[in-house]
């Protein structure tokens, strides 16, 4: 499987043919679920509490559809052999989960149950510079070479224009009403310059995705999405994106993924062998 | 065979999508494939929007249907999530279907990233205006008919994006 033989690969059996494209393959999918499904969990948190009726309409069904899209990611790699999707969903380690730290970040302060003090100006930058990022690496992974997921891709890329616009038309809403309204997005703006770094990043297979044509370099994913950024902003902020907490892709995590799983485990455990 | 697969297309007309009452899953375009063996049916079906709480139902709705069917020993439904399913594939009975309950089809000829609407169900009207691109469900919006002063609700266009 040399670069430019344009080798299309079109079953899990003939990925299962060579263990590094197989790896490389897993890696990328796990990366494609956990991210939908941290973002998506932290979505549903907020059911009931958005700011006002219509919002908190349109932000579940954006949630549910975002699990949707998780769950087409989870469903590929139980093809490969990777075990149940709901196992795959609820039962991982912290350690095996390949999500970006800065997607499983808490609203905010409190409890969902107690006193949830959400921070919706953090909800609207990270999902505005997550479903930029999304779009971006959907529409490469469309040229993938294993045909199954550039299919799925090219499927999850007819919903999603919907939830862009969404968290788009809140970004420029807010950023250009109240200095106070303001304010807040560019402490959130900042806060994710010094975190979203590992979201642009393809873990420790990203040399071999490239080679396989799985997907686009992380050079290029990361050029793609500053540009987007930069279309919006006007200006970038001046110091280099950071990962504070490292890199999720290497299946480094903080407590707030452990305060999550622990919820979703919950749910899971008591209601074992429910369907989605 | 043709006769029996013409008794399946039959049966799925009365097949309702849970979240639609009143259009069948043949008129929404989801039915992708039937083959019949003997008296074993095999179905794959494109699922609409990912992550649509109704597939569960829909594919046991559509087994017990079918297995009513005096020939059929047994009927199997597959959702494939590799098909992309679109508004496109929505049929003149299942757009006017849609109408008559309230929820506008979705408009024609669309292209993504454009900006749509369509006219009210209920008066024509195409003085209407977006209330919410989300409703109940990520395949519906909540639309306002200026004209005749009704909320309804209107199919997302969902078109493929590659093409
Ligand atoms: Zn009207």
């Amino acid at each position: 499987m040399e670069r430019g033989e344009e080798k299309v690969i079109t079953s899990a059996e003939q990925a299962k043919q060579d263990p590094t494209y197989l790896q490389a393959l897993k890696e990328l999918l796990y990366q494609l679920a956990d991210d939908d499904f941290l973002v998506s969990f932290r979505g549903s948190e907020w059911l009931g509490l958005a700011p006002h009726i219509e919002e908190d309409v349109a932000f579940s069904s954006i949630t549910q559809n975002t699990m949707g899209h998780a769950l087409l990611f989870y469903q590929l790699l139980e093809e490969l052999g990777e075990g149940k999707v709901d196992v795959l969903a609820h039962d991982r380690k912290p350690s095996e989960r390949k999500n970006a730290i800065y997607l499983e970040k808490k609203n905010g302060e409190g409890h969902y149950t107690e006193e949830p003090y959400y921070d919706w100006a953090l909800t609207v930058v990270r999902n505005y510079f997550y479903e930029t990022f999304k779009k971006i690496k959907l529409e490469a992974i469309t040229k993938s070479s294993y045909q199954p997921l550039a299919n799925v891709a090219g499927k999850v890329l007819m919903e999603q224009p919907y939830h862009l616009a969404h968290w788009k038309l809140w970004f420029e809403q807010l950023y250009n009403s109240t200095d106070d309204a303001r304010a807040r997005l560019q402490t959130r703006i900042a806060e994710a310059w010094e975190e979203f770094g590992d979201v642009l990043e393809l873990g420790p297979y990203a040399t071999e995705m490239a080679h396989f044509e799985l997907m686009i370099s992380e050079v290029e994913l990361r050029d793609r999405w500053l540009e987007e950024i930069e279309l919006m902003l006007g200006t970038l902020p001046s110091r280099t994106l950071g990962k504070k907490y490292g890199s999720g892709r290497e299946g480094e995590h903080t407590s707030d993924l452990d305060q999550a799983i622990e919820i979703f485990q919950d749910v899971y455990v008591s209601d074992e062998g429910a369907v989605w | 065979m043709q006769e029996q697969l013409d008794e399946i297309q039959a049966v799925l007309k009365t097949v309702d999508d849970p979240e639609l009452p009143s259009v069948s899953v043949f008129d929404l375009g989801m039915v992708h494939d039937v083959k019949v063996i003997g008296g074993s049916v095999f179905i794959t079906m494109t699922p609409t929007f990912a992550g649509c709480p109704a597939l569960d139902f829909i594919q046991r709705d559509v087994k017990k249907a079918v297995e009513e069917l005096e020939w059929v020993t047994d009927c199997e439904v597959q959702f494939s999530f590799q098909q992309k399913w679109s508004t496109d594939a929505i049929t003149d009975e299942g757009k006017h279907q849609l109408k008559k309950h309230g929820v506008a089809p979705p408009p024609e000829d669309f292209q993504p990233g454009q900006k749509w609407t369509v006219n009210c169900p209920y008066c024509e009207s195409n003085y209407t205006s977006m209330d919410n691109v989300f409703g109940p469900t990520a395949c519906r919006s909540i639309l306002y008919c200026q004209a005749c002063k009704n909320p309804f609700e209107a199919m997302k266009p969902v078109v493929d994006y590659m093409s």
